[in-house]
């Protein structure tokens, strides 16, 4: 083995092969050519339709002062704000208690605790409107002054993105030498004292990741907020939403490529965390 | 005599699923003793150091650390602290954090947790890494902050769970070496579990030998390697010939017996002995010559040199003598010239004195 490989002409020769990279591009182009046209257009003069002007800032200076936009902007922050902090707070105590404890049906438990992740959007949309509307919630809450106004959505997110978290967490807690925790009780911390001092440190990453996981997906939503929201709460995607039906314009296409900003940023920063740490125990 | 610092009182451990990991373990272990649980793996010689710790709980049994029952006491209220075999360190905090750590959650003073752990870590000699986090150490220097860390609360015992058994082969030589000097400076009672029998023999002052979650021998390590109770631990101290043998007549200073590849035999032996039973001598105790002893006394046997293996110092000579018997023999290698003096194939005999064989009746 004199001879060293270059990158992509091992056995798998993906960089070799042209059929392999032409499928490469293509896919690539599919999945970010929207999105690109999209970054695009929110530079473009053009008032209305896709034929290309010129270069302008003013897209997002007029979305900025879009009063409709900032408030839905407003309520969708708030919304990811309030319901990240909730799911983490639950994900967590979920994670821990599923590492900790044994208990009869664990495996059940743990299947129907996943459940909002693969559950169709819809139906979980369906099923927290048909339950706010059965309990009262929906009526009671739009009477309410600004943010209790919110809390149907902000209880729907919770529902959905407290999984993710728990997950994360979760999988962090697989990697936990159970003899930390002894060697903290064993040099005389109570169980309330080696968690705050050696388990929560360790969950940090996970916490963090899945807190922001959690922000991006609150964030994003559309479906479920769509059929939780009232009147009067609307939140960014569900505005842009309204927006479109009336024409596709630069100034959402500048808002819009703010939110991906935002989301790509938090994912990234997620991934970081995630990512298993260079220097190994040894 | 003072009390013992920890009595066992019929300690039994047995995991759901029924296996008993520690059966009916009774035994004391004195004040300043440098004491080793000693046993191959799964003899639960860790659950007892668990249970020790309070870690584990016994299923029945009296622990009493120092005159008091530990049966209700939690681990972190216990006058024991460990260090394991993972070491334990907390990743992220530093080395002062971690030696601090024991102090600062039972609320010891700012002033005097400073004092105590530069002392602890003057102890180990890690002061000049004391701000270093543990990823950027090595094996060595990070069970030596577990050392540390342990030994900052004072303990009453210190237990050690295979201490050496993750670094590597010269620096576990240099830590056998720091670790009983260690224990003969701060003067406490130090527990260390483990598999290695030269770990025990050389770091020990007394030694219990556990198998199949039950105690075998308690001896100093000399006793133990010169007058095993029975063939596990003949055979588990150091390396020795066990010859099956049938018992002929058996007084109470003297024993007849029939051996395999040796005939009749007679051995000093006080106490009874019957039927079956093993004899056991340790190779160095054996001598190769080229001639029939002359000595009477001796016990001698005929056989061919199967195997040398040279090392250095001596050599490991493997002997087949009657009735395909194995002897190994280590011969020093005392002159420059000649070796171990024997060659594979040569024909030669074996003798040795009836005083150094081992009567084995377990």
């Amino acid at each position: 083995m004199a001879e060293t490989l270059k990158p992509g002409s091992g056995p798998l020769g993906y960089g070799t092969r042209l059929w392999l990279r032409s499928l490469f591009v293509a896919i690539f182009i599919a999945l970010y050519a929207p999105i690109a046209t999209l970054i695009a257009f929110s530079f473009n003069t053009a008032k209305r339709g896709v034929v290309w002007r010129g270069f302008t800032w003013d897209n997002y200076e007029k979305a900025w002062n879009n009063v409709a936009l900032q408030e839905a902007l407003l309520n969708s922050l708030t919304i990811a704000f309030i319901a990240t902090i909730i799911a983490t707070i639950i994900g967590a105590m979920a994670a821990l208690f599923l590492w900790r404890f044994r208990f009869p049906f664990k495996p059940a438990y743990e299947g129907v605790m996943a459940l909002p992740i693969v559950i169709p959007e819809i139906c979980m949309g369906v099923s927290l409107l048909l339950f706010f509307i059965y309990t009262g919630m929906m009526g009671w809450s739009v009477g309410m002054p600004w943010p209790l106004n919110l809390i149907n959505i902000i209880i729907a997110h919770v529902a959905f993105c407290f999984p993710f978290v728990a997950v994360v967490v979760r999988s962090r807690l697989v990697g936990f030498n159970r003899q930390f925790e002894e060697a903290s009780k064993d040099l005389g911390a109570s169980e309330w004292q080696t968690f705050w001092n050696v388990i929560l440190p360790f969950m940090m990453p996970g916490l963090v990741a899945g807190a922001l996981l959690a922000f991006t997906l609150s964030l994003d939503d559309f479906v479920i907020t769509f059929f939780t929201s009232g009147p009067e709460t609307v939140t960014f995607p569900v505005k842009v939403y309204s927006l479109v039906r009336r024409g596709v314009s630069p100034e959402i296409n500048a808002a819009s490529t703010v939110l991906i900003v935002i989301t790509v940023i938090a994912t990234i920063i997620a991934m970081k965390l995630q990512a298993p740490q260079k220097t190994g125990e040894g | 005599m003072a009390e013992p610092i920890i009595a066992l009182r019929n300690v039994t451990k047995t995991f759901p699923g029924g296996v008993k990991a520690v059966d009916d373990v009774s035994f004391d272990i004195d004040q300043n003793e440098f004491f080793a649980l000693l046993g191959p793996s799964g003899c639960g010689k860790t659950t007892l150091l668990r249970m020790i710790s309070g870690l584990e709980t016994p299923t029945s049994g009296q622990i009493i650390i120092g005159g008091e029952d530990m049966a209700l006491t939690p681990p972190n209220k216990r006058p024991t602290n460990m260090v394991f075999q993972s070491y334990a360190v907390f990743p992220h905090m530093t080395v002062a954090d971690n030696v601090a750590y024991g102090l600062k959650v039972t609320g010891v003073p700012t002033e005097e947790t400073k004092r105590r752990v530069a002392e602890a870590l003057d102890m180990v000699k890690l002061t000049h890494l004391a701000a270093r986090k543990p990823d950027q150490m090595s094996g060595g220097q990070r069970q030596r902050v577990a050392l540390a860390r342990a030994l900052v609360k004072r303990p009453k015992v210190l237990l050690l769970d295979e201490p050496l058994s993750a670094l590597d082969a010269k620096l576990r030589d240099e830590m056998r070496l720091e670790l009983t000097r260690l224990q003969e400076n701060v003067g406490i009672t130090f527990i260390i579990v483990t598999h290695d029998q030269d770990e025990a023999l050389s770091m020990a002052s007394r030694i219990a030998v556990m198998d199949k979650g039950a105690v075998q021998q308690i001896a100093t390590p000399s006793e133990l390697y010169e007058q095993p109770t029975s063939r596990f631990i003949a055979d588990f101290i150091g390396k020795v010939n066990l010859i099956n043998a049938t018992v002929v007549s058996s007084t109470p200073k003297k024993l007849v017996c029939d051996a395999r590849g040796l005939g009749r035999i007679e051995l000093p032996h006080d106490g009874r002995a019957a039927g079956d039973i093993a004899i056991a001598v340790r190779p160095e105790k054996l001598k190769i010559t080229d001639t029939q002893p002359k000595a009477a006394k001796k016990i001698s046997t005929e056989g061919k040199v199967r195997d040398v293996a040279y090392y250095g110092d001596t050599s490991h000579v493997v002997v087949r003598c009657k009735d395909d018997l194995e002897l190994s023999v280590n011969v020093q290698n005392d002159s420059r010239v000649g070796g171990s003096g024997v060659e594979r194939g040569q024909k030669v005999w074996i003798h040795w004195a009836p005083e150094d064989t081992l009567v084995l009746t377990e």
